[in-house]
């Protein structure tokens, strides 16, 4: 087994360089580069030897996690189209996008004081999961019709909804430590 | 991360958070977003007819680096003209508020909103202007 540092990630897990992958095959892949890497397989190696293996094991561990994540392999396809999603500079947004993300912050924010805070929340999780879902579905088709300008919009998107989805469960879990 | 002091004197007592009447003809209203953090800035101007900005509002869902940011464009922009607004740079307020390198696209988020609420009043005065021609 070999690990070449100039692969992409797709091509470290031996996977077609597209959006829609096999979770079995990358599960089990990254299994079988670990036990290849392990620390132990290297005790009596040289220290180059045992070098190259701490950096391939972080390679694949980084690969893993860019992989997994549908948000993070959608924006890693991105970039291997050489589409950067100049996510600190470009501000300009669709207005009625970003209006709708104000009114979610909104009710994010009077969520603690309803009558029924959890309900309150899971209203937004679901609105936020309708839209999670609605993200990955767009991507998928811009991305098979090589649309990028289209699916670079979509990531961007896409970013603010899964921002906001970790602070809804941020905001439940201090619900739980007041009970 | 710690805060500046100006950072947190805005962040604690955030001037003119609130909201104008975006469809007030004399009201430009910006609105902008980063991806990189999720954060949702929306600034408002009320320009009198000779062009110059009488109130600002803000609403920042963000960071402290971020609320502080749009509070202080808030302060800066009031009475100047639209061409001195225009003028305003990100690189007065990181240096206004000491934003440290990682913060900087917080005050990119204030000057962009500016520029959008610019835009969004000179688009609503050629529209009334292009009327009053056509009546």
């Amino acid at each position: 087994m070999q690990v070449d540092f100039s692969n992409n990630y797709f091509e470290l897990f031996e996977l077609p360089v597209q959006y829609v992958v096999s979770q079995d095959h990358l599960d089990t892949r990254f299994r079988s580069l670990q036990r290849y890497l392990h620390p132990d397989k290297f005790a009596s190696a040289s220290d180059a030897e045992r070098r190259w293996s701490m950096q391939a094991a972080s390679f694949v561990n980084e690969a893993y996690q860019a992989l997994s994540k549908p948000l993070s392999r959608a924006s890693y396809l991105l970039s291997l189209h050489g589409i950067s999603l100049d996510e600190e500079t470009d501000t300009q947004m669709s207005p009625m996008f970003l209006m709708e993300q104000m009114e979610l912050r909104e009710a994010l924010g009077d969520a603690p004081d309803a009558a029924d805070p959890y309900a309150a929340l899971d209203k937004i999780s679901a609105q936020l999961n309708n839209g999670r879902r609605d993200s990955e579905s767009a991507f998928t088709s811009a991305a098979n019709n090589a649309d990028w300008t289209e699916a670079r919009t979509v990531v961007r998107q896409w970013q603010f909804l899964e921002k906001l989805n970790s602070e809804v469960q941020a905001q439940e879990a201090r619900l739980d430590d007041a009970l | 991360m710690a805060y500046s002091d100006k950072v947190l004197d805005h962040y604690e007592n955030p001037r003119n958070v609130g909201v104008l009447d975006k469809d007030d003809p004399n009201v430009g209203t910006g609105m902008v977003g980063a991806p990189a953090c999720g954060d949702v800035m929306r600034l408002q101007i009320k320009v009198s007819e000779d062009g110059v900005v009488e109130d600002a509002k803000f609403k920042t869902y963000g960071c402290g680096s971020a609320i502080a940011s749009s509070s202080l464009v808030t302060e800066m922009v009031k009475g100047k003209t639209l061409d001195e607004v225009a003028a305003i740079k990100n690189s007065e307020i990181v240096e206004e508020l000491a934003l440290p390198p990682v913060k900087i696209h917080c005050s990119v988020l204030a000057e962009d909103a500016i520029a959008a609420a610019i835009a969004d009043i000179k688009a609503k005065r050629e529209e009334q202007s292009t009327v009053k021609a056509s009546a």
